[in-house]
């Protein structure tokens, strides 16, 4: 019986719970990964199947070695050399899967709700790897993870996430997480770049970029996309990295020991630049590391029995 | 052949009727509709129904389904089409022209028009598309198409951009005196979008297709309506400000009328929680304030008539990416359960009410016979029974797809026969719950 008996697919659907023990959880996957030898049998005999089906090299390689260090066999499914790139549809590409027999998947889809869809059709555990501009769980809970470590705690804590709102499920996720753990988020942007209703979330919203990050304790700048420009959404690049981009001089409206995440790649220049984005508040490095612990934390509660999960 | 309907609630409001009575039919044609049928006209051999406890009411008329012949068989026939209008107690439908190759021309009307009649039970009235191949650049031949039987013009499915177009197409259809009917949706403000954009959309990732972009297109085609003097008649009308917009114009006395689907008195955007692609419609369902705009609207009579929008997909086509799915939803066999259930037993609109806006008012609106149960005029009858209960099963239904979001609901009241020229094309009134038959 694992200890999180549950799929992964959005972390509106966790309980604060739920969250707290991935994230303990996380906390000692991450001496694992200190130790010399990064190996443990917890997950041997088990098998991942990573379904990715728009391109994630950081993202997949993470949850790679994640489930290797577990001891887990990993197989990797890329759409663009499978026979998604022939026409199959995501249906059949999951049956035939499924009869595979694979532990879990774990499933990068550029459609919102394909994991849920996935999740429908597979008796295997499924964790969604970013789908859309739905979710993307594991990233919230890797930054939950990165503050709580700087911070010892996220409740209280006041946390700005700066950017392309409307279409980041990095947003959604953070935003789910961060309120259900006691935080409160503020979301800063164009209003062409705010999704609709925004001010029904849980969350203050803020068109001013100054205004959005004073006083913050963390300051999450998102990637902007080119094709928003392309699209209308702002004028120009420039234009939006003067009004929205991070940089040393609004950063001093945040407190004096604030923490600058970015979820990857950077923009440098853009949304950030990149004094900030190398500089002394910058924890970019580090959730790289955490995003490691925090999927090892979810295979082994999804996957794993009631071995001590640190090998001993 | 001649049948006799006895002891019926006969609800008729073309002719103001609402009687418990009899019905005669005798060669296809209502022969006596009013109480008792008079000993002197019953005879030996006629085939008598006791209809007590049940209401008698005109065929029902859908004027707006997809039967997607030809170009997408896969989907529905004008036989299987036709088939699930009878049993969900119509007898007539409209179809749209949004087949492969669109119905724009008089040989597709035509072709459509016979294919009817060799197949389907119920009547059809073609309707012709408002431009060539629906491709929003050059108008159709509507005067050709009409003498070939189409009885409106519709861009449904490929609405009208160009303010420029749609103006020239409304002075066309007023020469010729058909109505346009109007799928209203601004194509700039909902490009790639899915459902309807708020609060839910956010919460789901999904791109939204804003209330405004159809509310746009209303103000827009009623001010032209106006300007041209053509009959208008905006299709699925789903927004609080969309229904504002047809009331204060027939206020001012715009000739403009419009109707609703039970999606959209029935459902809200948080039906697609989960990403159930069976609620995924154009225009999308809407949000609980709309719904409730809906259904004043419907009581209030600025919402004129019900249709189903029926919109049969292949299995396929929905079980997918909710972003890949095809929009539309079957209703023909669902859509008297959910007017009665949602509605009439929900006390927002009588029962007379409701089957003037499935009956007498698309009839007017398009200008076809039929919606009234006047002596000498074509047996078009459905028979309901308001109360009884039962479960939406999809896989008994007659079309050829099973796309209802509304599958395993518990509904009040359902056709338990319907007749076409006399002919009882759905329900065995030897079975009906309640009817007998006696020789």
């Amino acid at each position: 019986m694992s200890a999180l008996n549950r799929n992964i697919l959005a972390l509106r659907e966790m309980s604060a719970d739920e969250i707290q023990l991935i994230l303990d959880q996380a906390q000692e996957m991450k001496e694992i990964l200190s130790r010399p030898i990064k190996k443990v049998p917890t997950l041997r005999g088990k098998s991942v199947v990573t379904l990715f089906f728009e391109n994630s090299t950081r993202t997949r390689m993470s949850f790679e070695m994640a489930a290797k260090t577990l001891s887990a066999d990993v197989t990797g499914f890329a759409a663009s050399t499978s026979s998604v790139a022939k026409g199959e549809s995501l249906k059949d590409t999951i049956l035939t899967l499924n009869a595979m027999k694979a532990d879990a998947f774990v499933i990068r889809h550029s459609a919102s709700g394909a994991a849920h869809f996935i999740a429908r059709h597979t008796s295997a555990r499924v964790i969604n790897a970013g789908d859309g501009t739905h979710e993307h769980p594991t990233q919230g809970l890797l930054d939950m993870l990165t503050i709580r470590q700087h911070k010892g705690t996220l409740r209280g804590l006041t946390v700005a996430i700066v950017g392309d709102i409307a279409h980041s499920r990095v947003a959604r996720s953070n935003v789910w997480g961060l309120t259900k753990m006691g935080a409160k988020v503020r979301l800063v942007g164009p209003r062409t770049l705010l999704p609709a209703d925004v001010e029904q979330l849980p969350v203050e919203v803020h068109t001013n970029l100054r205004r959005g990050i004073s006083g913050c304790d963390v300051v999450n700048v998102l990637r902007i996309q080119m094709e928003r420009q392309d699209a209308g959404l702002f004028p120009s690049v420039r234009e939006y990295a003067q009004t929205f981009g991070v940089n040393r001089s609004v950063l001093r409206e945040a407190k004096p020991d604030v923490l600058v995440m970015h979820p990857g790649p950077m923009n440098r220049g853009i949304e950030i630049t990149p004094d900030v984005a190398d500089g002394e508040f910058s924890v970019v490095t580090e959730q790289v590391t955490n995003g490691v612990a925090v999927r090892m934390a979810l295979l082994y509660l999804l996957l794993g029995g009631s071995n001590d999960a640190s090998g001993h | 052949m001649r049948l006799v309907i006895k002891g019926g609630r006969i609800i008729d409001p073309r002719n103001g009727l609402d009687t418990v009575g009899d019905l005669l039919v005798e060669d296809g044609v209502i022969a006596w509709c009013g109480q008792h049928l008079p000993d002197a006209m019953a005879l030996d051999g006629d085939v008598v129904f006791d209809a007590s406890g049940l209401i008698v009411a005109p065929g029902l008329i859908d004027m707006h389904v997809h039967l997607r012949e030809p170009g997408f068989e896969y989907k529905e026939t004008i036989e299987s089409g036709g088939r699930a209008a009878a049993a969900g107690g119509f007898t007539a439908v409209v179809p749209m022209p949004n087949t492969n190759p669109a119905t724009d021309n008089r040989a597709m009307v035509e072709f459509v028009a016979r294919r009817a009649r060799e197949t389907s039970p119920v009547r059809v009235w073609p309707t012709v598309a408002a431009t060539r191949g629906n491709e929003n650049e050059l108008m159709s031949e509507i005067a050709d198409a009409k003498e070939a039987g189409a009885v409106a013009v519709t861009d449904d499915a490929f609405p009208l951009q160009s303010a420029e177009l749609t103006r020239r197409v409304m002075e066309y259809c007023a020469t010729f005196d058909l109505p346009l009917l109007t799928h209203c949706e601004d194509k700039t403000m909902t490009r790639g979008g899915v459902m309807n954009e708020g609060l839910v959309s956010t919460l789901m990732g999904l791109k939204g297709m804003p209330r405004a972009a159809e509310e746009i297109q209303v103000a827009r085609n009623i001010r032209l309506a106006e300007l041209t003097g053509c009959r208008l008649h905006i299709l699925h009308i789903s927004t609080a400000r969309s229904i504002e917009l047809v009331r204060e114009a027939k206020k001012r006395g715009v000739s403009v009328t419009c109707e609703t689907c039970p999606q959209y008195f029935t459902l809200t955007d948080e039906s697609a929680l989960g990403y159930d692609t069976m609620v995924k419609c154009s225009p999308p369902v809407r949000t609980a304030e709309d719904v409730d705009a809906v259904r004043a609207g419907l009581a209030d009579g600025t919402i004129d008539a019900i249709a189903t929008d029926h919109a049969p997909h292949a299995a396929h086509e929905k079980e997918c990416e909710f972003q890949a799915a095809a929009f539309g939803m079957v209703g023909l066999e669902t859509a008297l359960g959910l007017v009665l259930t949602r509605l009439v037993h929900a006390g927002v609109i009588g029962l007379a009410d409701a089957i003037r806006k499935m009956t007498v008012a698309p009839a007017s609106i398009l200008g076809i016979p039929g919606g009234h149960l006047s002596v000498q005029s074509p047996a078009d009858i459905t028979i309901i029974d308001p109360d009884e209960r039962w479960t939406v099963d999809p896989e008994a239904f007659q079309s050829r797809s099973r796309n209802t979001p509304f599958a395993g609901w518990e509904l009040r009241g359902r056709a338990v026969a319907t007749i076409v020229g006399g002919q009882i094309v759905h329900g065995d009134l030897v079975r009906a719950p309640r009817g007998r038959v006696r020789a």
